[in-house]
């Protein structure tokens, strides 16, 4: 079996400047989202309580809000989680509270409404531990990117690493406004895997970035147009790019619908990064490149002589 | 030009027999057992505790499985296990009557433990299997924040007082020792006497960096806490904590607690298994210290809230007794005392029977000689608030060893004696961050965690079967050898298995399937352009390898990252995304070619290979 049967070279860069226009439109979006919006971060971040409760009924949430209202917990979030029996309140971190006794208060509280009341889970973050955690998440994606970009700049030119790192940054940055439009929860999880599409986009424009080259150095495609070594090489990779993809996705769409409330929205990143992955390695990433000027003489010069006695070695 | 050297070979042998034993450990599950150890610090556990557990229990009808002696941490303990709960139940009662003869003062905790199954061959070749995380197997977990401002305040004012009392023996006069930040300043009334101190004082208080007050003004020797000084001191009282929680957490009887430094002032409390949170952070989060302090009595008692406080004491309004106001001088604080357990007083109401170290029987002595019949409080203090435990009237001159009566219920006099005994932590700390996950929540997230893997893994490989046909199943194996060695590799290592560490396993096989199919489709490309079966298979190999290198170096500079910098969840996910970068180099390239030149590497007329339909141009 196999799905792709391409004749000729798909001619990805003549559309290059609409489908870019189209990207740079969802980034403004995600942007906008962003800053409009916000993010809705998670206790890691913000500091407070967050608690898990199961009741062996469907629970009533509008009561458990009044209760928890009338013993003065005025600010609090009352939702849900993953089946109707199950509760997740979010009470934020109050300055002079023993927070960490504000979960027993809203327990006693609650089960003296309903004594069937269960607590699954608590968790008290205090806020001083979030300003770190935000500070070290920040840290890591400032790593991740010059990291990458020093890499690609040395492994391949200078233009590849900005085309690369913009078209990567161009996917966290949707990400992210899909958790901003949407107000999905950003916790400690959803940011690893942000910086886990981050390591993982790369590697699809290193994939293309690879072909290129190599590309850029055959006899019969080389001396062509740098648009059309850009098409060639898309092409040529377009199979392993859907197939692999494939497979990842398939993989996160099980965390997706098998993982449960607390894999899910570490799950939604990484399809909506896998997604945009696979795009801006081809379009942004690409069309970035090349009106970088990448050309021929970029790559080759010195790369040449090593090649024979490169890698192969397995 | 398909075959691999014996050595390759044997390397892929070596590893594949690495990862069953390594991996093996995961699937004997735990069986009930028995943990003993001992609560006091004078006695250890040694390994005749082993041979007279064994005793107690043949004694009692009850047949362990095995008793293990471990020294794995700080303190030995003796671990029985057992075939069924039951067995377990009644173990635990027999074993806690027979060691501890006094149950008012016990020797040995005696716990509840879960112990694995692993068989003793292979635990003697060190294969254990993973730890799993609190967020899997259910517990709480605290982060707790070590006061270094306060150590270090201690650590001055005491340096203030040696300064002054150095000074005042060899008889040097000075015009006055203040505190004024965290330095201490020294005047003196000519330059002289000054430089004499000064010699002096960095003889004896080597800690200390001297410098001379500004010129002009009166001479003044201007001394700062040296800083290695105060980071050795910071050290040691984090260290003092971690092992005064150690033993708190012993008296809980929790099995396999884990209490670890994190950072500089930072430790982290596991107790797995523990649900009822509230008394474990009575007992944990306990921050306090002790002291026992003398009641002022110039003011008259019920008058405390309205009197102006006298100069040297101060007013207490929380607590048993209280409001109450006490000199700020203690006579005793919680370093002195060497036990305290719980007893009946005369009139057999709850009190707690305290005895001091010499040093402190002698400071106690002095201080009650002549104050019989005078009140006084034992005062603890959590977040630098005191709270008034008890205020007694001492009744006789008091030495090494008395009691404090008047505890309410035998319940607080044991928390009391608890604390007391635990002794008191060098350093105040604050739960920072706390999160309890049910035993229940935690099973369901391993199920959930595990069948998201299965399901996708399941998916992924018939995908890869149907459209690579013999190449797929290749790779399939492949990745399923990938999968061993990181479970053995996370197992050798004793990593903690978390949620998202599943996640990230589930993950990383997602990902690794990209170098199987870079590897497969380079083939069926090579084989397109019309190269030679055996061909294909070396040149697809060598092209695909490049690109795999490189997108598995950006993908470990991400990993890399998560890894330095993260912590708690991300750095659970990173472990896991980074070694699975690492296994999946070696079982896509490495593993599979060898799989690959196995099968076709000898045959000398190959004119096809298994790896699905491939279309060529000219083709329909």
């Amino acid at each position: 079996m196999e799905f792709f049967r391409i004749k000729k070279d798909i001619p990805f860069m003549r559309h290059a400047l609409i489908l870019n226009a189209v990207s740079a439109l969802t980034f403004v979006l995600a942007v906008f989202f962003l800053f409009h919006k916000g993010l809705h971060l998670s206790i890691e971040f913000t500091g407070g309580t967050v608690m898990e409760l199961t009741y062996s009924q469907p629970a009533n949430i509008d009561g458990i809000r009044k209760t928890v209202e009338d013993i003065g917990f005025t600010d609090n979030q009352i939702q849900s989680f993953g089946t109707a029996q199950d509760v997740l309140i979010r009470l934020p971190a109050k300055k002079g509270v023993s927070s960490s006794q504000q979960s027993e208060t809203v327990l006693n509280a609650l089960k003296a409404v309903n004594p069937d009341v269960q607590l699954k889970r608590t968790e008290f973050v205090g806020p001083q531990v979030g300003d770190e955690l935000a500070h070290d998440g920040l840290m890591a994606l400032l790593f991740v990117i010059v990291g990458i970009v020093i890499y690609l700049a040395i492994r391949f030119e200078w233009k590849y690493a900005v085309a690369a790192i913009i078209a990567n940054l161009h996917d966290v940055v949707i990400i992210l406004g899909f958790f901003a439009f949407f107000q999905w929860e950003f916790s400690l999880t959803v940011l690893a895997a942000v910086l886990a599409v981050l390591g993982y986009s790369v590697n699809e424009s290193v994939v293309v970035f690879d072909r290129v080259r190599e590309t850029f150095r055959d006899r019969k495609f080389g001396k062509l147009a740098t648009p059309d070594v850009l098409n060639h090489a898309i092409t040529s990779t377009i199979s392993r790019t859907i197939i692999t993809h494939g497979s990842t996705e398939i993989m996160v769409l099980s965390m997706l619908i098998f993982g449960g409330p607390t894999l899910h929205y570490f799950a939604a990143a990484l399809t909506i990064g896998i997604l945009f992955g696979i795009y801006s390695s081809v379009f942004v990433a690409a069309a970035l490149a090349m009106w970088l000027g990448v050309k021929r003489e970029d790559l080759i010069k010195p790369i040449k002589e090593k090649d024979e006695t490169e890698g192969a070695v397995v | 030009m398909n075959r691999y050297p014996l050595w390759k070979y044997i390397v892929i042998v070596i590893a594949l027999l690495f990862g069953v034993l390594y991996t093996l450990p995961n699937f004997f599950g735990e069986s009930p057992a028995v943990q003993i150890s001992s609560i006091k610090s004078t006695l250890k556990v040694d390994s005749a505790l082993s041979g007279r557990v064994e005793q107690v229990l043949e004694q009692a009808n009850l047949a362990p499985l095995n008793v293990v002696f471990d020294t794995a941490g700080a303190e030995g303990t003796v671990r029985a296990r057992f075939k069924d709960t039951d067995t377990q139940f009644k173990a635990k009662t027999v074993l806690e009557k027979a060691l501890n003869t006094d149950p008012t003062d016990p020797t040995y905790s005696v716990a509840f433990n879960l112990v694995p199954n692993t068989p003793q061959w292979l635990q003697s070749i060190h294969a254990f299997p993973m730890f799993l995380g609190l967020d899997l197997r259910g517990g709480v977990y605290f982060l707790m924040q070590v006061d270094v401002q306060a150590v270090a305040n201690k650590r001055i004012q005491g340096l203030q007082s040696s300064a002054r009392s150095i000074l005042r023996d060899k008889d040097i006069r000075y015009s006055g020792i203040d505190r004024n930040g965290d330095a201490i300043e020294i005047s003196f009334r000519d330059q002289d006497t000054m430089s004499k101190a000064k010699t002096l004082l960095a003889d004896q208080l080597p800690e200390l960096t001297l410098t001379d007050g500004p010129a002009g003004a009166d001479p003044k020797i201007i001394a700062t806490l040296k800083p290695d000084v105060l980071k050795t001191t910071t050290d040691q009282s984090v260290q003092q904590n971690i092992l005064t929680l150690s033993k708190r957490v012993n008296e809980l009887g929790v099995a396999e607690p884990i209490i670890q430094r994190q950072g500089a002032d930072r430790i982290v409390v596991q107790l797995p298994g523990v649900q009822d949170v509230a008394r474990a952070k009575d007992i944990i989060g306990r921050t306090a210290t002790l002291e026992v302090r003398m009641v002022d009595e110039s003011v008259t008692r019920g008058t405390e809230l309205s009197a102006a406080v006298p100069f040297g004491s101060e007013l207490f309004k929380t607590g048993k007794n209280a409001p109450v106001i006490l000199y700020k001088d203690p006579v005793l604080t919680g370093d002195y005392i060497s036990n305290a357990s719980v007893s009946f007083d005369q009139n057999h109401q709850p009190a707690v029977s305290i005895d001091l170290n010499g040093d402190g029987g002698r400071k106690m002595r002095a201080a009650t000689r002549d104050k019989i019949g005078k009140a006084m409080a034992v005062v603890l203090f959590e977040k630098g608030k005191g709270e008034v435990l008890t205020v007694a009237t001492i009744q006789s001159e008091l030495g090494s060893s008395f009691q404090i009566t008047g505890m309410g219920t035998p319940q607080a006099a044991a928390d009391l004696s608890l604390l007391m005994r635990a002794g008191s932590l060098a350093a105040p700390m604050e739960i920072i961050e706390e999160r309890t996950i049910g035993p229940q929540l935690g099973a369901e997230n391993i199920k959930k965690g595990f069948d998201s893997t299965m399901y996708g893994f399941l998916v992924v490989s018939i995908f890869m079967i149907v459209y690579y046909l013999l190449f797929g199943a290749f790779s399939v194996i492949a990745l399923s050898v990938n999968l061993l060695l990181l479970v053995a590799v996370l197992s050798t290592l004793q990593a903690t298995l978390t949620l998202p560490g599943i996640a990230a396993i589930a993950l990383t096989l997602g990902m690794a399937i990209d170098a199987n199919v870079l590897v497969n489709e380079r083939i069926r490309e090579e084989l397109r352009k019309g190269n030679s079966p055996q061909a294909a298979i070396a040149l697809g190999f060598e092209h695909a390898w490049h690109t795999i290198l490189d997108s598995n170096v950006t993908a470990l500079i991400a990993g890399i990252a998560l890894l330095t910098f993260g912590s708690g969840a991300i750095r659970g996910f990173a472990v896991v995304h980074c070694l699975g970068i690492l296994t999946s180099m070696f079982s896509a390239v490495f593993f599979s070619r060898g799989l690959a030149n196995l099968w076709y590497g000898r045959r000398k007329k190959l004119t096809s290979l298994s790896i699905g339909k491939v279309w060529r141009p000219g083709d329909k």
